[in-house]
């Protein structure tokens, strides 16, 4: 399969912060990859190392077989405005059209819009959008060019249910006609309604990489929540957190969990059984890093 | 990329880029007025307004003035600016190479440049004896973009190496030097010998003196071209070398 953009062993540091420390990641075609991680993890500059923004400290990246700081490398990519910057004085029009103008088939004014919802919108002047346009627009225009990879960097931040599943509509329909996506979100929802791959980011790193069903994996399946003044030792708990009576456990299997509970004669109550999130999983995976950071704080202190 | 392409992308950037600026009038009157309002305190009142070559010389020089700070504002504190936006780091990940954008924006330069002329042209035209054949239209406005160019490059080597506030500070704090020591505001043949000496190694001074040999047909000192071309070079490779290492602002 074509690997559409790639980083070896890429580390990237701002002075003496380290952003990205040694991460290895393929893009190939038509995949939806979601790239998850804390604030501060190197999502962003992954991306833009990707982009062509920012070059590796050490390490290689590639897009399209080359060097994405060469502006022909960048021909079949889509990408999105960080924050709402968009020029606030040009008209709507005119930002889709200077962006469309840099490729050779780009998708027709109108046409783009109207996939957005922001037909009619034409000859306002991007400054005086809601916020929610705004986002639409800065997402619109990644698409503008026909592109064959797009890099979304939490593309729906600040954008109401219904306008961020329009959002998510237009995103499946271009991964469905084959194109290839790079996702951040802050959402694991996002990520979790949307992509085929995650990986997770922190501290720079690459701490998980797969399938949703496989990072989900990552931690017990089932979380049973419930009351109680004080649980003895039961088996086939992997994990558990206790907040004064609220206890949380972890198992691969909650059926004989349960049993147990029952069969120990524990008064408890407020029973809650749940397949452990993604959400849950992200947490596992980056709060032994956090763990390390609080310690080296305190340290500090 | 082919050439034809960067041709087109040129076209665009310049468009858009004179859109932006012209939609905030008040950012450019200011740079456009000063020299038109200069010529009309410092040089309609004073007797040499009535001499052909003495107002043809001082016209010149407010000229080359108004060039300057078009290329150090626009460019350099406008560019400053526009890096510390997002749709400046957006319009990097397009496919469109240093060339198209740093054109664009001198096309975009030299536009405000003409508007800021017209009103110098007209001062000059209806309150002095300030003169300009037509056959010396074509060398004017040559001699005009040959001085602009280096302080083009400077500008642009501001812009992309410095934040807007340090660029601002720099900007204000070259104009002045830089537009008196080049004999922009008095004539060097009125300089002390020692500050003529610097004066002839200036950029400004070099566009000066050629866009006065231009207007008035004076004999052009032979090492203006050696200077002025000196200067370019030098800013262009800093201009050039400012944009590549540039990765929009940094935060530390």
């Amino acid at each position: 399969m074509e690997i559409l953009a790639r980083t070896v062993q890429a580390t990237r540091s701002y002075g003496p912060v380290i952003a990205l420390d040694g991460v290895s990641l393929d893009v190939p075609a038509g995949q939806l990859l979601g790239l998850l991680g804390p604030n501060g993890a190197g999502k962003t500059t992954l991306l833009q190392l990707f982009a062509g923004l920012r070059r590796p400290t050490s390490g290689t990246v590639e897009l399209f077989g080359g060097d994405p700081r060469d502006a022909a490398r960048r021909r079949r990519l889509g990408c999105t405005p960080q924050e709402t910057g968009l020029p606030p004085t040009l008209r709507v029009h005119e930002i889709v059209e200077f962006v469309a103008g840099h490729f050779d088939h780009p998708v027709p004014t109108g046409e783009l819009l109207e996939q957005f919802g922001l037909t009619g919108l034409e000859r306002r002047q991007s400054g005086g959008l809601s916020g929610g346009q705004k986002r639409r627009l800065a997402v619109a225009v990644a698409f503008a060019g026909r592109p064959d990879l797009v890099l979304l960097d939490e593309p729906t931040t600040g954008l109401d249910v219904e306008a961020r599943h329009a959002l998510w509509d237009a995103v499946r329909r271009y991964h469905q006609e084959g194109g290839t996506v790079v996702l951040t979100s802050h959402y694991l929802e996002e990520v979790e309604a949307l992509a085929e791959r995650v990986v997770v980011i922190d501290q720079g790193r690459v701490r998980a990489d797969g399938t949703i069903a496989e990072v989900r994996s990552l931690v017990p399946a089932r979380r049973v929540g419930l009351r109680a003044p004080d649980l003895p030792d039961l088996a086939g708990v992997e994990r558990s957190s206790r907040e004064g009576e609220r206890y949380e456990l972890w198992t691969a299997d909650s059926d004989s969990l349960v049993r147990q509970l029952v069969t120990t004669g524990i008064p408890f109550h407020d029973l809650e059984v749940a397949t452990a999130s993604l959400e849950e999983a992200f947490l596992a995976l980056t709060s032994q890093s956090n763990q390390t950071v609080a310690s080296v704080v305190q340290e500090m202190v | 990329m082919s050439t034809m392409n960067d041709l087109r992308l040129t076209g665009l950037h310049a468009r858009y880029q004179f859109t932006e600026t012209i939609r905030v009038p008040i950012a450019v009157i200011g740079t456009m007025l000063f020299p038109s309002l200069s010529l009309l305190f410092f040089v309609v009142p004073q007797s040499f307004a009535k001499d052909a070559g003495p107002a043809t010389t001082a016209t010149a020089q407010l000229a080359v003035f108004a060039v300057m700070s078009v290329c150090l504002f626009t460019y350099g504190v406008g560019v400053a600016e526009d890096r510390a936006l997002p749709w400046d780091a957006y319009t990097r990940t397009l496919p469109v190479g240093p060339s198209p954008r740093l054109i664009g924006r001198l096309i975009n330069g030299l536009a405000f440049i003409v508007l800021g002329l017209v009103p110098l042209v007209l001062i000059a035209w209806l309150l002095t004896a300030a003169t300009l054949p037509p056959s010396r239209l074509g060398l004017t406005a040559a001699a005009l973009v040959a001085a602009e160019v280096p302080l083009f490059a400077s500008g642009i080597s501001i812009g992309y190496s410095l934040s807007t506030k340090a660029a601002l500070a720099v900007a204000q704090s070259l104009l002045l030097p830089l537009a008196f020591a080049g004999g922009l505001f008095l004539p060097p043949e009125t300089f002390p010998g020692w500050l003529n000496l610097i004066s002839r190694w200036l950029p400004t001074r070099a566009g000066r003196d050629l866009v006065v040999t231009a207007t008035t047909g004076v004999a052009l000192p032979g090492t203006t071209l050696l200077v002025l071309g000196g200067w370019t070079l030098l800013t262009g490779s800093l201009a050039l070398w400012a944009y590549r290492r540039d990765e929009g602002r940094r935060f530390r």
